[in-house]
């Protein structure tokens, strides 16, 4: 995943109570340890942290999942006039909220980033942007499936199509750009600012249906108490949502957690490296 | 002032500045961002498009305006409508596969060119689909009940029906 790999990583070292560190780590590394265990402390904490949480969390996802799935395909009516059709929906507007959601998390992450140089969020930051990305291409493919036989067209430019597809192009970018530079931590920061500028796109993409006329419907569940979609497609559908948004969620996780570890092994073998280099 | 505070203080006026910019550009571009216009911006408008101008129509398939001419032998089908936002309607032609969502009642946007004659010859014809979503036996009830007309546009609103059952006969007459 790392476009870097011979750079030394400067944000990563080890824990000295990590039992390898502690063999592995010599006191000559000590110079630019002071500062990772500064930076590092929190990603170690977000390790042990989560470590329990994860079979809990797989399992809630993939119940939600499954019995969004089931509910979704068998167990719901389809649409007066839309027929089977409808079933696309289950998958495109879960897909459509997480790209939206997604991306402002990827904003709040950059924010912190920026102001207070949180490490953590850098990483969670470079693992999102292609998790983020897949859910968009996800909506975008699944809206031109469902837009072929509802309104005769694959693909239109209007102004939720076009800035749905703005939005996953800023995805790659951040994707692209946080991993195109040999110092982590200024492709990290050059990424946040790319973000939060491509943050105003958002707004458009909600509300592009209400400001302009598009081709693209707009927002069924303005307000829950008066949704127009009927109970039985609108609680499939929320339980979709929530098993999608589990399984994005713990994808992003495990992917932080495994950079994190990817990170430590990196700081152990350029430790042991040094260390050979000092006693020759 | 810290660091920290500095940064967020640089961060908040750059949202400021860029967010406003935004703003005003798609004010500007307002006109040029709408995905199609309606029959009124059309013949109430300033601005009647030139008749070589191709734009897309937007608006309702009138209630009864249907018409389908048989097709000739090797020919696509011709079919005759009208367009209409509720104050001002446009006669439509258009030679060609209707999608499937297409019928009276349903908003349709089309591509084309507006006739000397005031016809708009069509050249796409795309449906609209409302932000309704509601199983084919709650539609019977609510037409049997006479609470809507598809071809008279949109649905009732939704809190009338989005809980209705029509297998309990006691919700049938929900909303009236």
């Amino acid at each position: 995943m790392d476009a870097t790999p011979s750079a030394p990583p400067r944000a990563a070292g080890s824990r000295p109570a990590a039992p390898q560190g502690a063999r592995d780590a010599p006191p000559s590394v000590s110079a630019p340890g002071a500062r990772s265990l500064h930076r590092f402390a929190n990603p170690g904490r977000f390790l042990r942290l989560t470590d329990g949480w994860m079979p809990w969390l797989w399992a809630l996802a993939l119940a939600a999942t499954g019995l969004g799935a089931f509910w979704a395909l068998l167990g719901s009516p389809a649409d007066w006039q839309q027929g089977e059709t409808v079933r696309i929906m289950y998958v495109h507007v879960p897909m459509a909220w997480l790209a939206m959601g997604g991306y402002t998390g990827l904003a709040v992450l950059s924010v912190m980033s920026l102001i207070w140089r949180h490490p953590l969020a850098d990483l969670t930051a470079r693992e999102l942007s292609p998790v983020g990305a897949a859910a968009t291409a996800l909506c975008l493919v699944t809206g031109s499936l469902w837009g072929k036989p509802m309104w005769g067209t694959w693909w239109q430019w209007d102004a939720r199509m076009t800035s749905v597809l703005v939005l996953f192009f800023l995805w790659l970018g951040h994707a692209a750009l946080v991993r195109a530079f040999d110092d982590a931590e200024r492709g990290a920061r050059a990424g946040a600012i790319l973000a939060l500028v491509g943050f105003l796109n958002v707004p458009i993409v909600k509300f592009s249906v209400d400001w302009w006329n598009t081709l693209h419907q707009p927002a069924s569940l303005t307000r829950l108490d008066a949704p127009g979609m009927h109970v039985d497609m609108l609680y499939p559908l929320l339980t979709c949502a929530l098993g999608f948004t589990l399984l994005f969620a713990l994808v992003v996780l495990a992917r932080t957690r495994a950079a994190v570890m990817e990170r430590r092994v990196r700081a152990l073998e350029t430790a042991r490296a040094r260390r050979l280099d000092i006693a020759q | 002032m810290t660091r920290k505070k500095r940064r967020m203080w640089v961060l908040l006026l750059c949202a400021i500045g860029l967010g406003s910019a935004t703003a005003l550009t798609l004010t500007a571009f307002q006109d040029n961002l709408v995905f199609f216009r309606s029959p009124s911006d059309i013949l109430a408008g300033a601005e009647r498009p030139a008749p070589e101008r191709a734009f897309r129509l937007g608006g309702l398939v009138e209630a009864g305006s249907v018409q389908r001419e048989p097709p000739a032998a090797g020919e696509r089908p011709v079919v005759y409508f009208r367009v209409t936002d509720g104050a001002h309607t446009v006669p439509v032609v258009f030679q060609g596969v209707l999608p499937d969502l297409f019928r009276e009642g349903q908003g349709v946007v089309t591509l084309g060119r507006l006739g000397p004659d005031g016809i708009f010859r069509a050249s796409e014809v795309l449906a609209r689909h409302d932000e309704t979503y509601m199983p084919p036996e709650v539609a019977d009830a609510l037409k049997r009940s006479g609470h809507w007309q598809p071809e008279q546009g949109a649905p009732p609103p939704a809190a009338t029906w989005n809980t209705l059952n029509p297998a309990r006969p006691r919700q049938e007459g929900a909303g009236s």
